[in-house]
């Protein structure tokens, strides 16, 4: 009664190290050479089965220099498309604080290589073999994989959602008895990936945590339904479907759930605007909130 | 009560509006001579007293016997994830106080160290702030839980029970106002910590509270633990065993009523709960009784808590002990103090910034109008709020705003299991269910 701990091994703690254990490296537009051996997040699991949460051992690339290493860290920065210009969102008028030539690049996509450090490789291994059971390779089913912050995350491609989903709930080596539901993210910048599905999945038996990614096309805005994996995705992909107009076939009842049945448009969508009155107050009026300076 | 016929897919329709129950009888027993035409669909709410808030219930019925059961949410829609997308990181925390407004301890507690994850200064957040933290919500985790104990005892008829519970209640809420300024939506923990350190004299409250309490909780019990009416109605009631929570996302009491000891303060601990000494506890009836119990079991262990970190609050303490991380390009500058015209910025800190420092004065109002900049990324950081797990999903750009906040709510997902506890069952029983899944709409909703 007294031993809440259901598992034998200690979660990732949530602590993200120091801010190194999961150095991340661009998926696209690097150079193919020096840059796979860059900054190995060495996050090694002891024997004793705890995770690492010390500083992970830094593994430098004999090849480079840290002065090249900014270079090509720069470079990579630079290569990447700009997000906005300016400062503050003034256009209309002179902009005396000298950031109207600030450009601010999109931050990269991100991706790890192995090792992904903590339980995460244990836990990509057993889904590489359990996949493999069921007749599909790791790297067809998971485009990419993400350790960072502490957290692992899977971009699962939408046609093998399910069964990735299956796997990790019915094999006994992952065990992901429970999802906490899915999360809509709208980036409408990352053309043809414009819209993301995040599924957070728990596992009781081995006390760990997954998130699952999906992301789809904003013109062809489908998903498989998860209701008949985990039946709590109901009202969490209805929720979805109604603030970002995410379609998840086969779902027994993909109605409104949040707005009205008669609501137009997905209110959390980044083009769905926020809305909002002007106010006066003593004589001077406030902009409604998504009209107002902001420092982006 | 009027009547008049609708579309024939529609059936009968009656418009009940009060001290017309014999009407509404007579009509369905004629309802019932046709053949075939037996259930009767009631809407329940959204506007009714036992459905705590705006809860929408619609009952088919046959009988007194519920053959099916739609909860009906988004009443309460307010649009606080779309809002926190347009203030800063320290201003998200004012927004996800009110979601769940019985526990808004808890919401911000999520938020913030879902936001200290992305900046990665989990493991800088002071002590000190930790240890508020943790007192601040194990007292939010009374006062919700009494909260949720006392409706269910109104809803089930015994206003003794509300009364006595709101009145506890009260001396949590009496606390929080001495600490926070505000009984609810306090925005009191931010990003890096909390808003201000204890004021004088809170430790004596705090103890002076927990002098009181088991008492006041003992006397609870001895009112509702075998109370025959009580036992009768919530004993067997709105069944839902470990099965039903894992595959419908339910967690909390309601989870813990099933035998497993499944809470994120042991499992996954957060905010120190490692270093703190409590027991999880558990019943197996799941049912209604069985999730009172873990309530009430629950406010016990939190007490324990509270002297624990009580403790460590009135322990000789270093000069440099601060509640708010001591990276100037995070920490909120701002410290208040209680003037001759009420609480405003400390006269320290204006003279600081004013005639002392060009630094201190541009930190502070380059935080407060532009707030800090988090690296791009996402985190999904839980906490054991009193309903279950309450996620926070956070995804920066690498601004000054987030560019997404979800909150996973434990009532959103508990509310989902309403169906499975109350189909085949009386419609009474209705009630008492919803009572014990205790859920608040604003959470919901959100």
């Amino acid at each position: 009664m007294t031993e809440g701990r259901p598992a034998d091994e200690k979660p990732a703690d949530g602590k993200p190290a120091d801010g190194k254990s999961a150095e991340l490296q661009p998926t696209d537009g690097k150079p193919a050479d020096g840059k796979p051996a860059e900054a190995q997040p060495a996050q090694a699991q002891p024997a004793d089965g705890k995770p690492a949460d010390g500083k992970p051992a830094e593994l430098q690339p004999a090849e480079l220099q840290p002065g090249e290493r900014a270079a090509l860290a720069g470079r990579e920065r630079l290569s990447e498309q700009v997000a906005r210009t300016g400062m503050f969102g003034a256009e209309t008028t002179g902009d005396t604080s000298g950031y109207g030539g600030l450009m601010v690049r999109r931050p990269p996509a991100l991706s790890s290589p192995r090792p992904y450090g903590s339980y995460f490789d244990d836990l990509a291994d057993a889904l590489g073999s359990s996949l493999e059971q069921a007749g599909l390779e790791f790297g067809d089913a998971i485009e990419q994989v993400v350790a960072d912050r502490g957290e692992l995350t899977f971009h699962v491609r939408p046609e093998h959602l399910t069964m990735v989903a299956g796997r990790l709930r019915d094999d006994p080596d992952l065990a992901f008895e429970l999802c906490t539901g899915v999360s809509g993210v709208h980036y409408p910048a990352d053309s043809g990936r414009e819209l993301h599905a995040v599924y957070h999945l728990v596992s009781m038996t081995r006390n760990r945590r997954l998130r699952l990614e999906v992301s789809v096309p904003d013109s062809d805005p489908h998903i498989p339904t998860m209701v008949h994996v985990y039946p709590t995705c109901d009202w969490h992909e209805r929720e979805t479907w109604d603030f970002f107009g995410l379609i998840f076939d086969g779902h027994p009842a993909l109605t409104r759930i949040e707005m009205p049945d008669d609501w137009k448009g997905h209110p959390q969508r980044k083009d769905y605007p926020l809305g909002g009155i002007p106010v006066e107050y003593r004589g001077a009026t406030v902009p409604p909130p998504d009209e107002r300076r902001a420092y982006e | 009560m009027t009547s008049r016929t609708e579309a024939e897919a529609e059936g009968r329709v009656y418009n009940v509006g009060g001290q017309d129950w014999d009407e509404v009888v007579a009509a369905a027993d004629q309802a019932g001579d046709q053949p075939g035409d037996e259930r009767l669909i009631v809407n329940m709410g959204p506007q009714h007293p036992s459905t705590h808030g705006v809860l929408r219930l619609v009952l088919t019925l046959d009988a007194e016997t519920v053959t099916e059961l739609r909860p009906v949410v988004g009443y309460l829609h307010t649009g606080i994830e779309k809002n926190m997308e347009f203030r800063t990181w320290t201003q998200g925390v004012t927004f996800c106080t009110r979601m769940d407004y019985l526990a808004p301890l808890f919401n911000e507690t999520a938020f913030c160290l879902a936001t200290e994850r992305l900046l990665g200064i989990t493991d800088r957040i002071p002590e000190r702030a930790s240890v508020i933290r943790v007192l601040m919500m194990e007292l939010n985790r009374i006062s919700s839980h009494l909260m949720a104990i006392a409706t269910f005892g109104l809803e089930l008829g015994a206003t003794t029970v509300l009364l006595n519970g709101l009145r506890e209640r009260e001396k949590v809420l009496d606390l929080f106002e001495l600490i926070t300024g505000l009984r609810m939506n306090h925005a009191y923990i931010r990003p890096g910590g909390v808003s201000q350190d204890l004021p004088s004299g809170a430790i004596e409250k705090i103890r002076e509270f927990l002098g009181v309490m088991p008492g006041l909780l003992g006397d609870m019990r001895k009112l509702l633990d075998a109370n025959p009416i009580y036992l009768a109605r919530t004993k067997g009631i709105s069944f839902l065993d470990l099965t039903g929570c894992m595959t419908l996302g339910v967690t909390g009491p309601i989870l813990r009523s099933t035998g497993l000891p499944w809470d994120l303060r042991k499992s996954q601990p957060y905010c120190g709960y490692e270093t703190y000494e409590f027991d999880v506890p558990v019943q197996d009836t799941c049912d209604a009784y069985g999730r009172y119990l873990v309530r009430m079991d629950e406010m016990e262990q939190s007490l324990a808590i509270i002297g624990q970190a009580a403790d460590r609050l009135a322990a000789a303490r270093p000069a440099d002990d601060r509640v708010m991380i001591a990276d100037a390009k995070i920490g909120w500058p701002a410290q208040l103090a209680l003037g001759p015209d009420g609480i405003g910025n400390s006269p320290d800190h204006i003279k600081h910034i004013m005639g002392q420092s060009m630094e201190a004065l541009i930190h502070h109002f380059k935080l407060v109008t532009e707030g800090f900049r988090v690296p791009a990324g996402q985190v999904y950081a839980a906490i054991e709020s009193p309903r279950g797990e309450l996620g926070c999903h956070a995804v920066s750009d690498g601004g000054t705003r987030p560019y997404r906040v979800h909150f996973r709510d434990p009532s959103f997902a508990n509310l989902q299991a309403l169906p499975a506890m109350c189909e085949g069952g009386m419609i009474a029983d209705v009630i008492a269910a919803v009572a014990s899944t205790d859920p608040v709409m604003g959470g919901v909703d959100r």
